[in-house]
């Protein structure tokens, strides 16, 4: 029962990091709502790990984890770079990468 | 298949040694031209002298069986050997995939294309200059497949970058065309793969199989290596990446596309699809010798229709792989060797058709028929080389052209293993009306670009014409060497160029026996092989 | 098997290595083309010595060709006793003598190109026909560059010319020796692109090198039918003749002796011979494709000379000749079928001879008179007169390479490079008195007046033909002879007699007022004229039919102008003098080489060709003949066995009575035959006296023509319609007292020569050379509408079409490619909760 409870916050974080991702506009925002959704897959990592009583599951949240630093600061610098570029991290200013 | 395995180095070191020189020319800098240039002829010409020790060294006696024989493991997990070996069929076509190579790249001296860039453009030659040669090599189907792909890329860039006004549709056009073949030809490659047993993928190993394989089954995958080498060679309808990719290409790419790359898809016809599947074949042919003969007759009213010199010589290779199409599709000996040399003849005569329409385009900035008149009076040389061309193009006797059409008709009368006498004689007929259509369209461009004055456009800068009026135009042009004159005659590189083509045009015109005696034994031995399943 | 004896025949050196006389010309060719420019001459003493030497060989050979043909006699008592016994007999049937033993050829061959493990050779079987042939064209060519080293002097591409020229005979030379079809095929093209040289020579008019073109291309399209039969045949005889004769289905002598041996599947013979024989017709210029002759005397006049006389237009001729029992087979000429050979034949003798009415340019005139004439020779091959066809051959190279000369000749020195009769020609005869002669010479020998060289084959021609069952054609060929006489006597006349109009006059400016000049000339030399029509042979022809095409034939002459012409005409220099007088005397005498009536007479001996030219139908022992085929570097072929026992004469009854041996029936197994026992007819007195009447009829017919023709320009008439003028000219005629139904004779030829000849010509060029045209025209236009309705909109349009489509759906999802990042964040996770979905349905159920 308690892994249910912590599938639950996980579904509850993802679903925030969701909301924000998609509706934030600025980009710092976005990127603690990834780290948001990141985090609530780690905590489902560990809850099905608790779950089975196998060691993976930890072992792959640990991953993820370092996975998501990288990523911040990938992240961030971007950010950064694109605030030095244009004087605002709006991303619905930007579409770079329009097709 | 009994096999020679004496100084079986050669073959490997002829079909890598270019590979070497593109990686001499890697640490060169691309500002030095003048050396990228030299390095890349010596490759090449290191690479003729190999092809010509295994000339030597090939035992002509035993044509037929493939000689310097190689099979050393390569890709264990898919049964794919590296498997390489000469004989009498393929040794003509990788001794001339060698010679083109290395004449072009002379030509290539004092004529590169505008782009510029000799670096990127000796080495992509080179590294064709592999891919053609492993092709004639391979005795594998994957690694045939490998260089028959390999090839694709030099080109593609060749006249992606290098080419005319429309290079990029063009290039494209060609590249996806060919692949769009290739990907039916792999698949037919592994249906027979698995249809045999998924042993090996060794010629010798599937022509001993592949005979075993139901008839329909054989229908289907000859179906699949249809599209791809049909593609290639390419036969009516497949054909019409040919005319563009020919007219933007740079002169080089058109001479090696020419003389090599669409005798990739004869020699796998020759090679793969016939001996591999005969009842396929035996299926096939009739619908192989119709679309033959349509391109011939197509491909001649195409030519007819132009106003492009260059387009032109493009369709008219439509009509004369026609000619060498409707010798394989009769599945007998006549047939195939007036088709084998047919490749050859074709690739020394378009080859320099191509070279004599780059250099109309050198001199006179355009092609366009109408526009180019008197030749022979501004550049007289190189009016009756393309003359000479021309007259070896639509067969005349005495010329390589000739050998290749005459007994592929010939062999039409009589095609093999019970296909319908009347359709290939209904075919003989229509093929022998297309050698006057052929006659017709070339001596036409003959007349129009060569015979007549100069027309007012380009008289200003003819050699021998300025002042003294036609009459002694022809001694005077030949001994002018002004600079600065436009329209000049034949130049020396050209010459060094040209030459082996010319002097080969005529030899095998002359003496075919010089070929024949190379090729007949072991398409004869095929035939056999073939009539052994089909009866 | 048969008790057969070896006869041992003798060979030689120039037999064996006759192939020189096609190598050496070959050789020279490439030595002018790359070195010609720099040597003293110009490239013409090669081009000259090659030809001599060819000659040589030639000549070496024929002499040991008669050498070896005697052999056979002396070899033996059996041969002896054989050849005095031998009478007028007709071989084939019985007389009682016994026939003279098959001269096998001399083969040397080498392996040229093999296929399927079958080896094909190339290189010489020489034998009567060959040697005959040989010499005459080496021999010709000769003459002919001898001629063109003065001719095209200072001409732009002098080294060229002998290039080609030298070329071309080597194309003939080669196709003459041919041991095997593609051997003759490759002589037959080298021809026709060295006449496409030579006939283009002058390419800077257009004109020029449209004939070229056309000459080529007409040529070409009869040379479908010469791939297609060579095809045809091959597969017909060459099982029979690796089986047989250890050969292939090319060799000559196989198919010869495949044709004859009874096995051969006749339709496919027919096929063949039909398919083979349309290539004669384009190349020999037989009706309808002959469109191309006048066109061809474009070139310069040497050229149309050789290629007139004994090369290009003769190969039709020879090719029929050398594969003969093939013809004879399928045709059942041996039987008196009516030949598709003997039907264009004769129709192209009438059609050709009445367009030469209507011409003015002399070349034109020369170049319709030999069409006629190599109509005769198919006449003659199609009716079974295969000897006197050949011999024919013979005789009309030498006098139609004079008049092509004497041609050249007027209008080197005469007429100041113009060809045109009416409008520079007239009264050269004093100016010129040895072209003259040598133009009388050999017009009364192409018109067949006895004892010149053309009375000896073409009446032989006639005769057979009529002897073998054929009097229709034989009245048809009598018919002919006649036009000749008259079309060659109105260019006699219009060129040497009259009085000397525009460029004759010395008027070198005739292109701007020539038809004033041409008026006045003619009004002055009404008078002169009546005189000379009192002369022997000195008459015109039609007149007032000037003909609307365009000539071609000075094209180059503007180019010429350099030249060190002296004013006004006069006799040429002695470079073109002497050949056209050697062959002006050959001309007269060439006739004694097989003068058939006279055989009657002074002997068998008298005909040589018959005797050293004419294969023998005797069958030959299969296994003893070694037949030619490649393998070794030389066969020589010197022992042949012949097996008397069977031979066709000690067969049969009554003489004539049934036609057996070879060419009717099946040679006995294990032998073979290598030509059909063709018939000779006997010279009446009566058939040469009916003839030469025919010729005379026709002379006489011109010369009242002539009469007319110079009443009806009488001075008093001028500003008469042309109409009123032949009116008038009757009755001018009836006031002079001549003879009515002479003038009767005259109407009927005018109305023969006038409208029946220019419907020819309007036919000739608005329907046939129209169609050639059209089909040329409506070619390009199919070729134009395929090209840009269905290759490039249908065929390209698919490919393309693909690319458009896959390009298109791109467009349409591009809009969802905003680049807002929050955009594809809602995407992706939309995705996913998607997949989600599908993967909780698909679980669940």
């Amino acid at each position: 029962m308690l892994a249910v409870n912590f599938l639950l916050l996980g579904a509850a974080l993802f679903a925030i990091g969701v909301y924000g991702v998609i509706a934030r506009r600025n980009a710092v925002m976005v990127l603690m709502s990834i780290e948001l959704i990141l985090n609530a897959v780690s905590l489902n990592l560990v809850a099905f790990s608790l779950m089975t009583g196998a060691v993976d599951g930890q072992v792959f949240a640990l991953y993820v984890i370092a996975i998501a630093a990288a990523e911040v600061g990938v992240g961030l610098a971007m950010v950064l770079m694109i605030y030095r570029n244009r004087k605002t991290i709006a991303l619905d200013e930007l579409s770079e990468m329009k097709g | 298949m009994e096999t020679l395995t004496d100084q079986n180095w050669l073959l490997s070191v002829g079909t890598f040694l270019p590979l070497v020189g593109v990686l001499v020319m890697l640490f060169i800098p691309r500002s030095e031209e003048a050396t990228h240039k030299i390095v890349g002829i010596v490759t090449a010409g290191a690479t003729l002298a190999v092809g010509v020790v295994t000339m030597f060294a090939f035992d002509y006696g035993q044509s037929a069986k493939l000689q310097f024989f190689v099979d050393a493991e390569w890709i264990p997990v898919i049964n794919s050997n590296y498997t390489i070996g000469l004989d009498g069929i393929s040794l003509p076509l990788y001794f001339l995939s060698m010679a083109v190579t290395f004449l072009v790249m002379i030509y290539t001296w004092d004529n590169m294309p505008d782009a510029g860039n000799p670096k990127a453009f000796y080495m992509l030659m080179l590294v064709l200059q592999t891919g053609m040669a492993g092709t004639f090599i391979a005795q594998d189907l994957i690694l045939f497949f490998v260089f028959f792909e390999v090839v694709l890329l030099p080109m593609y860039f060749m006249i992606g970058v290098w080419g005319g006004e429309q290079r990029k549709y063009a290039s494209l056009k060609f590249f996806l065309y060919t692949m769009f073949g290739s990907a039916f030809m792999l698949v037919a490659f592994l249906a027979l793969f698995f249809q045999t047993g998924g042993d090996s993928f060794s010629f010798a190993h599937l022509i001993e199989m592949g005979a075993g394989i139901d008839k329909d089954v054989q229908i289907w995958i000859f179906a699949g290596m249809f599209l791809g080498f049909a593609v290639k060679v390419p036969m009516f309808p497949f054909h019409t990446w040919l005319p563009d990719a020919h007219t933007q290409a740079p002169t080089q790419g058109s001479v090696i596309l020419a003389a090599i790359l669409l005798k990739l898809g004869t020699y796998g016809f020759v090679r793969i699809a016939i001996p591999m599947l005969p009842e396929g074949a035996k299926a096939w042919a009739p619908a192989i010798g119709i679309l033959a003969v349509i391109g011939i007759i197509y491909g001649a009213l195409g030519c007819l229709a132009q106003t492009d010199m260059k387009r032109l010589i493009a369709f008219s290779s439509v009509a004369h792989m026609g000619f060498v199409m409707l010798g394989i599709s009769t599945l007998t000996e006549f047939g195939i060797n007036a088709a084998l040399f047919g490749m050859v003849a074709h690739g020394l005569i378009t080859g320099m058709l191509f070279f004599v329409a780059g250099s109309v385009k050198h001199r006179y900035h355009t092609l366009e028929i109408k526009r180019l008149s008197g030749m022979l009076v501004q550049a007289p040389r190189l009016g009756w080389i393309m003359g000479f061309a021309a007259m070896a193009s639509l067969g005349l006797p005495g010329l390589a052209g000739f050998w290749g059409e005459f007994p592929a008709i010939l062999a039409a009368y009589s095609p093999g293993f019970g296909l319908s006498t009347a359709l290939f004689r209904t075919l003989m007929v229509i093929s022998a009306i297309g050698t006057v259509l052929a006659a017709g369209y070339l001596l036409w461009l003959f007349q129009r670009t060569a015979f007549g004055e100069p027309s007012e456009e380009f008289s200003g800068h003819g050699g021998g014409h300025a002042g003294g009026g036609v009459a002694h135009s022809l001694s005077s042009a030949a001994n002018d060497d002004d600079d600065h004159d436009e329209i000049h005659d034949v130049t020396i590189i050209e010459w060094i160029a040209w030459t082996p083509f010319l002097i080969a045009i005529v030899v095998f015109g002359v003496y075919p026996q010089l070929m024949f005696k190379v090729m007949d034994p072991a398409v004869t031995e095929m035939v056999r092989r073939l009539g052994e399943t089909l009866g | 098997m048969f008790g057969a004896e070896v006869l041992e025949l003798s060979s030689g050196w120039f037999l064996e290595n006759a192939w020189l006389t096609g190598l050496i010309p070959v050789l020279g060719f490439a030595v002018i083309l790359f070195f010609g420019k720099k040597l003293p001459m110009k490239g013409a003493e090669v081009g000259l010595a090659s030809m001599a030497a060819s000659l040589v060989v030639a000549v070496g050979a024929a002499v040991q060709w008669m050498q070896r043909t005697n052999s056979a006699e002396s070899s033996g008592e059996e041969a002896v006793s054989l050849v005095q016994a031998f009478g007028r007999s007709l071989p084939g049937v019985a007389e009682g003598a016994e026939a003279e033993p098959f001269i096998t050829p001399v083969a040397t061959t080498w392996v040229w190109w093999q296929n399927s493990g079958l080896e094909f050779g190339i290189g010489s079987s020489v034998d009567g026909l060959a040697v005959l042939i040989l010499a005459l064209v080496a021999f010709i060519a000769l003459l002919v560059m001898v001629f063109s080293v003065d001719y095209v002097r200072d001409d732009r591409r002098y080294t060229h010319f002998f290039a080609a020229i030298t070329l071309f005979a080597g194309g003939m030379l080669i196709m003459v020796m041919a041991e095997n079809m593609v051997q003759i095929i490759l002589g037959w093209e080298i021809m026709g692109l060295t006449s496409f040289m030579l006939i283009g020579h002058w390419w800077e008019e257009e004109a020029n090198s449209r004939a070229a073109l056309k000459a080529f291309f007409t040529v070409r399209v009869g040379d479908v039918g010469l791939l297609v039969g060579t095809a045809i045949i091959f597969f017909g005889a060459n099982q029979w003749a690796v089986d047989n004769l250890d050969s292939n289905g090319f060799n000559i002598a196989a198919i010869q002796a495949w044709a004859l041996s009874g096995e051969a599947n006749t339709q496919l013979l027919l096929w063949g011979a039909v398919a083979l024989f349309i290539a004669c017709i384009g190349k020999s210029g037989q009706f309808p494709l002959h469109t191309w002759l006048p066109d061809a005397m474009a070139g310069p006049t040497p050229v149309s000379s050789l290629l007139h006389s004994s090369t290009m237009v003769v190969a039709g001729v020879f090719l029929v000749a050398r594969i003969y029992p093939v013809f004879w087979e399928a045709f059942n000429i041996g039987t008196g079928g009516l030949s598709f050979i003997a039907i264009i034949g004769a129709i192209t003798i009438v059609i050709a001879a009445l367009l030469a009415f209507v011409q003015d340019d002399i070349k034109k005139v020369l170049a319709y008179s030999t069409v006629s004439q190599l109509g005769y020779m198919m006449l003659g091959l199609g009716t079974g007169a295969w000897l006197p066809a050949v011999f024919h051959i013979f005789t009309h190279a030498f006098f139609k390479c004079a008049l092509f000369l004497c041609a050249g000749s007027v209008s080197h020195s005469g007429s100041h490079h113009s060809f045109d009769m009416k409008k520079d020609m007239g009264g050269l005869r004093k100016k010129m008195p040895v072209t003259f002669a040598a133009w009388c010479v050999s017009t009364l020998a192409l018109t067949g007046v006895f004892p010149f060289a053309g009375f000896w084959s073409k009446d032989e021609i006639i005769d057979n033909v009529g002897n073998n069952g054929y009097t229709f054609l034989m009245w048809v060929g009598l018919f002919g002879a006649a036009l000749t006489a008259m079309y060659m006597t109105r260019a006699t006349y219009l060129t040497f007699f009259g009085e000397p109009r525009g460029a004759a006059a010395g008027d070198h400016g005739h292109d701007d007022h020539h038809l004033a000049h041409a008026e006045e000339h003619e009004l002055a030399h009404a008078g002169v004229a009546r005189s000379l029509s009192a002369g022997a042979n000195v008459k015109s022809g039609v007149e007032g039919s000037a003909s609307d095409e365009p000539h071609g034939g000075h094209g180059g002459s503007a180019a010429d102008d350099g030249d060190a012409h002296q004013d006004g005409p006069h006799e040429s220099g002695k470079l073109i003098l002497i050949p056209i007088v050697i062959l002006a005397f050959f001309a007269i005498f060439a006739g004694f080489a097989n003068p058939t009536p006279l055989a009657s007479r002074f002997g068998e001996g008298v005909e040589l060709i018959k005797k050293y030219v004419e294969p023998r139908s005797t069958p030959v022992v299969a296994e003893e003949f070694l037949a030619s085929g490649p393998g070794e570097s030389i066969v020589l072929v010197d022992g042949v066995a012949y097996a008397p026992s069977v031979s066709p004469a000690a067969e049969g009854g009554e003489a004539g009575a049934e036609k057996s041996g070879c060419g009717f029936t099946a040679p006995e197994a294990g032998t073979v035959c290598f030509f059909p026992g063709v018939s000779h007819a006997e010279p009446t007195f009566a058939k040469i006296l009916l003839s030469l009447a025919v010729v005379a009829v026709g002379y006489a017919l011109a010369i009242g023509f002539c009469v007319l023709f110079y009443g009806r320009r009488d001075p008093r008439l001028v500003g008469l319609t042309e109409r009123n003028k032949a009116l008038r000219g009757g009755f001018l005629f009836l006031k002079n007292k001549y003879y009515l139904d002479h003038l009767y004779e005259n109407v009927i030829v005018h109305a023969v020569a006038h409208p029946i000849a220019k419907t020819a010509y309007w036919i000739n060029q608005h329907v046939l050379d129209a169609t050639v045209d059209g089909v040329g025209t409506s070619t390009r236009r199919a070729g134009e509408w395929v090209y840009d309705n269905i290759d490039q909109k249908l065929v390209d349009g698919a490919v393309n079409g693909s690319g458009w489509a896959a390009s298109e759906a791109g467009h349409a999802m591009q809009p969802t490619q905003s680049g807002k990042v929050s955009q594809y964040g809602a995407l992706l996770f939309g995705a996913a909760t998607v997949g989600a979905i599908v993967l909780v349905l698909v679980n669940v159920s």
